[in-house]
């Protein structure tokens, strides 16, 4: 069985340095030492590291040796396939897991900007087999942890990386391990939660699409640090591929004694189990995916206690987010110490966005913390299409709030978000242009989460429910004098006094348009008048002189709203017009305007 | 051992706490009665309404005072004036999705919802606008539930799952248009609600109110076909006194009569003899049991709640159930035989209304296993709360009337009927004649203080001539689930079993008059005092014996016989068939 795969490089500079008759030698040190089975030698092209000529990599691991002689190979080969021990002297590079990228696809623009450890792997390796997990050093940091840390190591080791969580509160994860291993049971759990529910946001379903062991190491080794014996990978039924990939990593994994009774020949036992969620957007929140799990409605509850005190079934529990259980891998083979020097002073390691909207590369991207807005939407994202001006940029997903343009240098991580009124979040990110009313963008949003409320407490459940009557009724050009402060009244309170998070992000959306584009505000309630022109209630449409008769427009019209008087143009009732657009988009002759209202209240009185 | 001691300021004064504790918790021993609105201390924490939050210096939102623990060095304020507007809002806005029908609604002026919002300042709105609009459930002969008025406290779901074990509620759907509702949405006759009546009791506004027969009995009453006779079960007498503002704790059963009399019953009898009629039969099934002909443990069957949880959750316990029929039943059977006999009237001519503290009654009437001749024993039951109402709504002075006697041949009831209201007094009763019954001997010892109190599941042994008799009692559905658990796992642990539906027995029925405004609804103190004024009357008597009630010997002799005769089984016993509505999950399926 093939252990290792020795690819020497046959590119003309170490093709000149006689690397061919190394492949000679290796093969008859191989034979020397009966491991020739266990062993495929490779010629490659160019490595393009011609300097350290002739190269030769190892792998799995991809450890690089260079500058070698004949002399040199005998040694290499006993240490590192016999021994196990890569020799240090020779070795000009080793893997750095987030270069793995670059080394397949290379230096693109847009992953230039990027550092990407969460999705390392993700588009490299076969997500379904185990094998070339392995190859990337996979469960490496698993051994390592079994054999040569104890749990204390492990909690010691992430609390120095600064890992925070990155389902959005970003509480440490070190912390919240920590708290978890103190407690005294015999029975804990850990929980990966998968239960990505912010719409446009995909990152957990990518990352457990395109490398599902790391997910399944990444809590193998939380287990072990806190002491669980059962994991629970709660996802959402939506997430189809994902599941199948995950199950099959974990039917892998067990096969390969990752996972199950006495893993890789310790004492240390854990499994996982994959739990279906309904898709609720309120099971992302811990206490209701509890409950779901439990078996009960998918409801929070108050804490303290805290899950890590009394969790699942009452028992301390660990609840992480996908993105940072992919992260713990990477941190206890490259170290605390590199984990922590990437990222700005309170907020360590990177975090994947998933860029939506009016943007030109919309996607996921993974950037260190500290890159500023504009640097993911101009440099990454590549700006906004048409030329259009650039509004604003939601972060968060939908209990986000909405950054206008001073806000584009702000360096991304937890606190800098939440100063300027947003959050982080899952890591949501909606860039807004000068088309989008920020009064309906702020109703969209709210609808969702008003929508999604679990109905427990009555800020979230009522209020968010009368926040919404209000904007609709705004955008419908019927806002009243005191509207905007009645918002910011009950969505203040709604913040301060709901029960989970939900509630108490729900009316972000708001207030941040509210603060940001209040004029906008004004311009609804005062003036009648959408400047974006989204607002169905304050625009009309008219059909001008151009119009031939064609009667297209009266075709498509779906609630009879057009008619043709004779002998002229066509013309529109204006009580009957329910502002669907359809005319105006079928026309072909220019002949239908948008008209938007504007009351001048001065002029009237 | 003593609790550690933790410093905490409230609105800037400093206290000395027991740690352990939640802020709500703190505050109240402190005299701070912080408004709440989902809380309910024999229920867990919710943390819904949002009503009870406080501000704790440090934490960047409010906390809810109910769930919060109470920590060292803690600064909370209790009404700052952010505060007072945040609750202030929170009240409006479930006000603003609750029916503006306060002036027709039963609850009002006893609803905790309008006293609150009163108490929070609301006198205008801010925030109005859709309304919630869901048709009520009128199916039930029991229970009605009306959705519109629901605040979603949670209340009525947690004691149906926590206290009762029934789980006949729970929230369906999400945001504004969450509902608490049965399983799949079903008529609540068809669920496996027991009809208890405990959600009436703790629901804080009028989204569970008891079926009203008020109205069909107030017409009922001024028809002149009938001959009109009223029961009134032993408790109602222990808790009416507390919808015309008497205390917790005062036996008003004198003041109740005068009061039917004047209402337009012809007689009214007392459910206590037939209590005592209970217990000859009970006793005497007993030690025929105990004799070895039939099942042990014998369990009681009073409490109809019980009745319908035993048919749907536990069928196999069918032959360890009394076949005894209720007091109500029994009396029931007895006024449309015995005693139309008496009177020379046709059964059909005689309107047998049952007072009772208890919503289950309702159900347990329209029965038809207990017909008498394809007849109801039993026409109309009123609760306690529709009695009070309707003493009100004739003008009848209840305050100040001159309590009048029950009348006779069923006046007439033994200390030991009395208990019948009170958790564990049906054991205690038939314990005191059951000895007799076996020994010939008197028991001179007959308070069984054990039996008593409000401890979840009590238990005594007796001895009887040489043989150790082990008893047990339960009261809430919850705690009489517990027992059967132990029970299934030994059945030969006890003799006899006393379960009662609600908690505290029938006192802390579903049927009892709503908590005042300075109180909790099944309040432990006051189903104490209810126990209490019972236990008080049980003292005062002279005969306290079930068999000594010369009434009941009477019966005997003119009617029935003897215990468990041939006229005893037409009348006054019964059989019971397992159920199975839908939402109750089948063994087999239990199993896998």
């Amino acid at each position: 069985m093939i252990r290792y795969v020795i690819t020497l490089c046959d590119g003309p500079s170490c093709m000149q340095k006689k690397s061919k008759e190394l492949q000679e030698i290796i093969e008859k040190q191989l034979d020397n030492l009966g491991v020739r089975q266990k062993v495929q030698i490779n010629l490659s092209g160019c490595l393009g590291m011609c300097a350290k000529g002739p190269v030769m990599v190892i792998n799995p691991g991809y450890t690089i040796y260079g500058n070698i002689s004949e002399k040199d190979v005998p040694e290499i080969i006993e240490s590192h396939i016999v021994k196990k021990k890569p020799l240090a002297k020779f070795i000009v590079d080793q893997d750095h897991l987030f270069n793995r990228f670059y080394r397949v696809f290379g230096d693109v623009n847009f992953f230039g900007k990027q550092m990407r450890i969460v999705l390392r792997n993700c588009g490299i390796i076969d997500p379904e087999n185990i094998n070339d997990y392995l190859s990337v050093r996979g469960y490496e940091a698993l051994a390592k942890v079994l054999t040569d840390m104890s749990p204390k190591d492990i909690i010691a080791e992430i609390k120095k990386s600064g890992l925070r969580g990155r389902g959005g509160a970003g509480f440490p994860t070190g912390f919240k391990w920590e708290l978890a291993a103190s407690e005294e049971s015999l029975e804990k759990y850990i929980i990966c939660n998968a239960d990505e529910g912010d719409p446009g946001a995909f990152m957990d379903r990518s990352t457990i699409e395109g490398d599902p062991h790391t997910v399944i190491e990444g809590m193998i080794i939380g287990a072990y640090a806190v002491g669980a014996k059962k994991g629970i990978i709660y996802i959402r039924a939506e997430y189809p591929l994902a599941i199948k990939r995950l199950e099959k990593a974990i039917n892998d994994a067990r096969q390969h004694k990752f996972l199950g009774d006495d893993i890789l020949g310790t004492k240390f036992c854990f499994d996982i189990e994959i739990r279906l969620g309904a898709g609720a957007f309120v099971c992302g929140e811990e206490t209701a995916l509890i409950h779901s799990i439990e078996g009960s409605r998918g409801m929070p509850r108050p804490r303290p206690p805290f899950p890590s005190v009394s969790g699942l079934f009452d028992k301390p529990t660990v609840i992480n987010n996908v993105e940072t259980l992919a992260n713990i891998p990477v941190i206890i083979l490259d170290g605390a110490k590199w984990f922590s020097s990437i990222g700005t002073e309170k907020s360590k390691g990177t975090k994947v966005f998933a860029l939506a909207g009016k943007i030109n590369n919309t996607g996921l991207v993974e950037v260190p913390m500290g890159t500023t807005l504009r640097q993911i939407i101009y440099d990454i994202g590549g700006g906004i299409p048409n030329n259009k001006k650039f509004k604003a940029v939601q972060t968060g997903g939908p209990s986000g709030g909405c950054l206008p343009e001073i806000y584009l240098d702000t360096k991304i991580d937890y606190e800098s978000l939440l100063a300027a009124g947003s959050i982080m979040g899952s890591g949501g990110m909606i860039v807004i242009d000068e088309d989008s009313c920020m009064v309906n963008i702020a109703r969209f949003f709210l609808e969702f989460t008003q929508n999604e409320s679990c109905g427990k407490c009555t800020p979230c459940r009522e209020g968010t429910k009368r926040m919404f009557e209000i904007l609709t009724r705004i955008t419908q050009g019927k806002g009243k004098e005191g509207d905007i402060e009645k918002l910011e009244r009950l969505g203040n309170m709604i913040k301060k006094s709901s029960l989970c998070g939900l509630g108490q992000s729900a009316p972000n959306p708001v207030l941040s348009t509210i603060k940001n584009f209040r004029e906008e505000y004004i311009e609804h309630i005062n003036y009648k008048k959408c400047r974006a022109g989204q607002c169905q209630g304050l625009f009309n449409f008219e059909i001008n002189e151009k119009c031939i008769g064609c009667g297209v427009c009266k075709k498509v019209c779906p609630n009879q709203a057009i008619f043709a008087s004779p002998k002229s143009k066509y013309q529109i009732i204006q009580d009957k017009c329910i502002k669907c657009g359809l005319c105006f988009k079928v026309c072909k002759f220019n002949a239908i305007n948008k008209i938007l209202k504007e009351v001048n209240l001065w002029k009237r009185n | 051992m003593e609790k550690k001691l933790v410093l905490v300021h409230i609105d800037d004064r400093p206290y000395q706490v027991e740690a352990g504790q939640t802020i709500m918790q703190a505050a109240d021993k402190l005299g701070y009665h912080i408004p709440r609105l989902c809380y309910h201390p024999k229920i867990s924490i919710e943390g819904a309404c949002r009503v009870c939050i406080v501000e704790v210096e440090g934490m960047k939102n409010f906390v809810a005072s109910c769930a919060f623990p109470i920590a060292d060095g803690m600064k909370i304020r209790t009404h700052t004036k952010e505060l007072r507007t945040a609750r202030r809002d929170i009240v409006e806005l479930i006000l603003d999705n609750h029916p503006e029908d306060c002036h027709t609604c039963e609850r009002d002026g006893i609803c905790e919802l309008q006293r609150l919002a009163y108490a929070m300042g609301l006198r205008h709105r801010h925030f109005e606008g859709e309304k919630k609009d869901y048709e009520k459930d009128l199916s039930s002969t029991a229970v009605i539930r009306d959705p519109n008025k629901c605040i979603l406290c949670g209340r009525c779901v947690r004691i149906c799952s926590e206290v009762q074990k029934v789980n006949a509620l729970g929230h369906a759907y999400r945001g504004f248009k969450t509902v608490v509702m049965p399983a799949y949405d079903m008529p609540f006759k068809d669920s496996v609600c027991t009809t208890c009546g405990q959600c009436i009791n703790v629901c804080p506004t009028a989204a569970f109110v008891e079926k009203n027969y008020t109205q069909e009995l107030f017409e009922k009453l001024q028809d002149k076909k009938f001959v009109k006779i009223a029961q009134i079960a032993p408790s109602v007498r222990a808790a009416i006194g507390e919808a015309f503002g008497f205390p917790p704790g005062r036996a008003m059963h004198l003041e109740t009569v005068a009061c039917l009399k004047r209402l337009g019953f012809d007689y009214v009898f007392d459910t206590q003899l037939t209590a005592d009629l209970t217990i000859m039969e009970e006793a005497s099934e007993f030690l025929e049991r105990l004799g070895g002909k039939g099942k042990l443990p014998m369990i009681t069957s009073c409490s109809s709640a019980w009745m319908k949880y035993m048919e749907q959750f536990c069928p196999d316990l069918i032959e360890n159930i009394s076949t005894c029929k209720s007091p109500m039943s029994m009396m029931g059977a007895l006024l449309k035989s015995y005693f139309a006999q008496k009177i020379k009237k046709n059964p059909t001519d005689i309107l047998s209304v049952a007072v009772m503290c208890c919503t289950a009654k309702k159900y347990e009437a329209a029965r038809p296993e207990l017909e008498i001749d394809s007849l109801r024993a039993v026409d109309i039951v009123v609760t306690t709360r529709e009695i009070a109402w309707m003493i009100k709504s004739a003008g009848i002075d209840f305050v100040n009337i001159k309590g009048e006697q029950f009348d006779e041949p069923l006046g007439i009831s033994s200390g030991a009927g009395a208990i019948f209201g009170a958790t564990g007094g049906v054991m205690e009763a038939a314990i005191r004649t059951a000895y007799e019954l076996y020994t010939g001997e008197t028991l001179m010892d007959i308070e069984l203080n054990d039996l008593r109190g409000l401890s979840g599941i009590k238990e005594g042994k007796i001895n009887i001539d040489g043989k150790e008799i082990r008893v047990a009692v339960a009261h809430g559905l919850g705690n009489a689930s517990e027992l059967l658990s132990i029970i299934r796992k030994d059945p030969d642990r006890f003799h006899f079993i006393e379960i009662m539906g609600c908690p505290g027995g029938c006192i802390g029925g579903g049927g009892q008059p709503y908590a005042g405004s300075n109180s909790i609804p099944l309040d432990e103190e006051c189903l104490r005092k209810r126990a209490q004024a019972l236990y008080d009357i049980d003292r005062g008597k002279t005969i306290r014996r079930s068999h000594e009630n010369p009434d009941v010997q009477k019966i005997y002799k003119e009617f029935l016989g003897r215990p468990l005769g041939a006229l005893s089984h037409k009348y006054l016993h019964t059989h019971y068939k397992p159920k199975e509505p839908r939402g109750i999950i089948p063994e087999e399926i239990k199993a896998r």
